[in-house]
């Protein structure tokens, strides 16, 4: 059982938590994630681990609630447990002086940036961060990443806050500013890791992204996650989450990750306390959606 | 006096017939397939043993269980010391009582099956195991001497709880360590509800506990502490691996990461490991379509495509490049198939899966094979049959084609030999290239079976015995300690 040692909600429907997983925390190194069930009839997710504090034996967390287990996790306060905790999974990402790098968070992709962005800059690196939201109120973790970075730059899908734009604009102005940069990583939604892709491919300059597939076990048993890099088959949990992003079939990655819509809807439902599997017949969903 | 029977007044009782649910009935629920045998039954079955004065069915049973020895016990009417018989071998009866092949061990070699058929010893074996569950409180092995050194168990599936039990018997300090949230590894993921009850397998692991072994869950070795730091910080004087081969193989045809396409393991994860088949109450989602095709034909085809069956698909196909006496899988398992409706096609091999277009499946195109000269397996080599393609209406796939260990254990232990296949390399004693670690079932055969991985865990605590015994040092200091 791993303790909530505290809770914070860091903008509508982005929760972050604080708990203790020792043996995770000892280990843990920037891009690795836990696999954790809230409860004995909850599924497995992956989260990735945004910090850690090994002396304190704790890890962080950061979660969107998007569909049931998500809901249930915000709904947790300080004090409850989580039944499951396990890891760290995944590969490091791997850390040098490259030189100027950018990390590009979009969403609550900023979450599993940051431990990245926080290690390339103990590293030596310049540090350029481009964080993207689609409003204001979702814009995360300013502070902790204006503190490391050497530039910092926030971009809105409506303009509410910092330059109005995608984060490949962003981007494009940075290189066009100073030209030289040594890596990039973008972790969002997929749509937004596509574009940076696709916009640094023909620059030749070398893309990161961390893949979001549905995964079960985590530890590379049953092929859930698998992803196309580069015409290859890769397990994202054993051989990734990381990959070049160059190289990744991304309309797959999208269109497997749809696969069980219809029944994430249903469980969604049945925990909000709609019938599950039944049309409302009573007229106080459309009453409730008006 | 039924004892003072003559071995040919024996000979001529029939071998008696396990009670088992009808097809048709089970084929719609998750209840165990077949209920082995009542006390009538039994008392019957115990008398077609005729105690061979050399008996080869000891011999037979890959962990050596004193077969005459526990049946003698059931004519006396002991079945509880009948059940402490069997477990001075084996600790887990209720689980091989239903899951070993005996058909090709113990009752292949029982001479009785040479004029009529076989003594039945495995449905004995599950009657005295069952009967113990319910009636006793039987607490395990007095141990003589507790020993002070500490054996880490990598995995919790067949191969670790027997070298656990084994080991803790001897009076070590014993510690399991698992990745997944719950022990029992592929006795819990990958053999379906109907034909080992997770009730029964939770038993099974209570006992193996109530020897005083520790099982932490949700901690994987080589990500959450490694195979050195076990030894190095830890404070495990010797290590055992039996981490199976839980890593599913594609076949590297076109189509095959389209949604509706699923690795055995992964369906029957969901549907075993995480409750799926009770969805929405338990929360991880089963997808199973209307026409649903299983490619292979071992025991894991056998258990993904009668568990798609019980899921509710209108057509289960089961699709395999050879024939079907080429089958791997037991014979129980491709009978029990048939009985409940799935249809096989055998001498078929898929060559590409179809997209719809809403990306899902919509087919998969096959040919059909016909069988040429024998292969390495000693197997007759599938052949493809030119011209013969032909497209297979169907909008889920699950690939049972076998296999492999997980990778993350040799890539984070420095000096552990493998094989090509990926399998840990190990000798007659289930050494590793390793010092002080030892290698067991499918981790080190490959794809093999419940019994032959409890017999790997079985020689592994003889020769972890071994191995302490000579090293006999003290425990080392714990600097992180295990967790509690």
């Amino acid at each position: 059982m791993f303790e909530i040692l505290s809770k914070e909600i860091l903008a509508q429907s982005i929760t972050k938590f604080v708990v203790r997983a020792p043996y995770v925390a000892r280990k843990h190194k920037a891009g690795n994630f836990v696999i954790l069930r809230v409860n004995d009839h909850g599924e497995r997710i992956p989260l990735t681990i945004v910090d850690s504090d090994p002396g304190e034996g704790t890890i962080t967390i950061i979660a969107q609630t998007i569909g049931k287990t998500t809901k249930l996790l915000s709904l947790q306060v300080k004090g409850d447990f989580l039944l499951d905790v396990a890891g760290p999974l995944g590969n490091p990402t791997p850390i040098h002086d490259y030189g100027t790098v950018v990390c590009i968070g979009g969403g609550v992709g900023t979450a599993e940036v940051y431990p990245i962005a926080k290690a390339l800059k103990a590293a030596g690196n310049k540090l350029v961060t481009i964080v993207g939201a689609r409003t204001k109120d979702l814009v995360i973790l300013e502070n902790e990443l204006r503190e490391i970075s050497d530039e910092f730059v926030v971009t809105t899908d409506d303009g509410s806050y910092g330059m109005k734009g995608l984060v490949t604009n962003a981007l494009g102005n940075f290189l066009k500013k100073s030209g030289s940069v040594q890596g990039v990583y973008a972790i969002g939604p997929i749509i937004m890791m596509k574009a940076v892709s696709d916009f640094t491919k023909p620059l030749g300059l070398k893309t990161f992204v961390s893949l979001n597939p549905i995964m079960m076990d985590g530890t590379g048993m049953c092929g859930a996650c698998r992803v196309s890099i580069g015409g290859e088959t890769k397990f994202a949990c054993v051989d990734g989450p990381e990959f070049d992003g160059h190289l990744v079939d991304f309309e797959e990655l999208m269109t497997r990750n749809r696969s069980y819509m219809d029944l994430e809807k249903v469980s969604l439902e049945r925990f909000n306390g709609e019938p599950a599997g039944h049309e409302c017949r009573t007229g106080a969903k459309e009453a409730a959606n008006a | 006096m039924p004892n003072t029977l003559k071995p040919s007044e024996r000979m001529k009782i029939p071998r008696q017939v396990p009670i088992d649910q009808e097809a048709e009935v089970r084929k719609h629920n998750f209840e165990e397939v077949s209920f082995g045998f009542d006390e009538s039954l039994v008392s019957q079955e115990m008398l077609r043993c005729i105690d061979c004065k050399e008996p080869f069915c000891v011999a037979g049973c890959p962990v050596g269980i004193d077969i005459p020895g526990f049946i003698k016990l059931i004519v006396e009417k002991d079945y509880l010391g009948a059940a402490k018989k069997i477990k001075e071998k084996n600790y887990l009866p209720a689980i091989t009582g239903r899951v070993c092949p005996q058909e090709t061990q113990c009752e292949a070699v029982c001479p009785i099956g040479r004029k009529h058929q076989p003594v039945a010893i495995g449905k004995l074996e599950r009657f005295v195991a069952d009967y113990e569950r319910m009636h006793s409180s039987f607490n395990g092995f007095a141990v003589d001497e507790k020993r002070k050194e500490n054996v880490a168990i990598v995995g919790s599936g067949p191969a670790g709880l027997t070298c656990a039990a084994e080991l803790a018997k001897l009076g070590y300090n014993v510690t399991i360590f698992e990745a997944l949230h719950a022990a029992g590894g592929v006795l819990r993921y990958g053999i379906p509800e109907f034909r080992l009850p997770k009730s029964i397998l939770d038993s099974e692991i209570e006992n193996v506990k109530n020897l005083g072994v520790k099982i932490i869950t949700n901690f994987v070795i080589g990500r959450t502490a490694t195979v050195d730091e076990l030894m190095d910080e830890m404070g495990f004087n010797a290590v055992f691996l039996g981490t199976g081969a839980g890593t599913p193989t594609f076949l590297g045809i076109p189509g095959e990461n389209l949604p509706g396409v699923f690795s055995a393991s992964e369906f029957l994860t969901r549907v075993n490991f995480m409750n799926g088949y009770k969805f929405p109450e338990f929360d991880t989602p089963v997808k199973i379509g209307r026409r649903i095709a299983v490619i292979g034909g071992g025991n894991t085809a056998m258990d993904a495509v009668r568990t798609a069956n019980r899921l509710g698909t209108e057509k289960a196909y089961l699709v395999y490049r050879r024939g079907r006496q080429e089958m791997p899988a037991r014979e129980e398992e491709v009978l029990h198939a048939e009985e409940e409706g799935v249809e096989f096609h055998v001498l078929t091999n898929p060559v590409r899966i179809i997209a719809g277009d809403n990306k899902w499946v919509k087919g998969m195109e096959c040919v059909k094979m016909q069988l040429g000269e024998p292969d390495e397996s000693g197997r007759r080599k599938p052949v493809v049959i030119p011209g013969s393609n032909y497209i297979m209406d169907v909008d889920t796939v699950i690939l049972a084609i076998g296999q492999r260990p997980n990778p993350i254990l040799q890539a984070t232990t420095p000096g552990l030999d493998m094989s090509r296949r990926g399998t840990v390399v190990v000798d007659e004693k289930c050494r590793t290239s390793r010092e002080g670690v030892f290698a067991g079932g499918d981790l080190s055969r490959g794809g093999a079976t419940v019994i032959l991985a409890m017999e790997d865990g079985q020689r592994s605590a003889a020769a972890i015995h071994d191995y302490l015994k000579v090293k006999d040092e003290k425990p080392k200091v714990k600097e992180i300690g295990a967790p509690a």
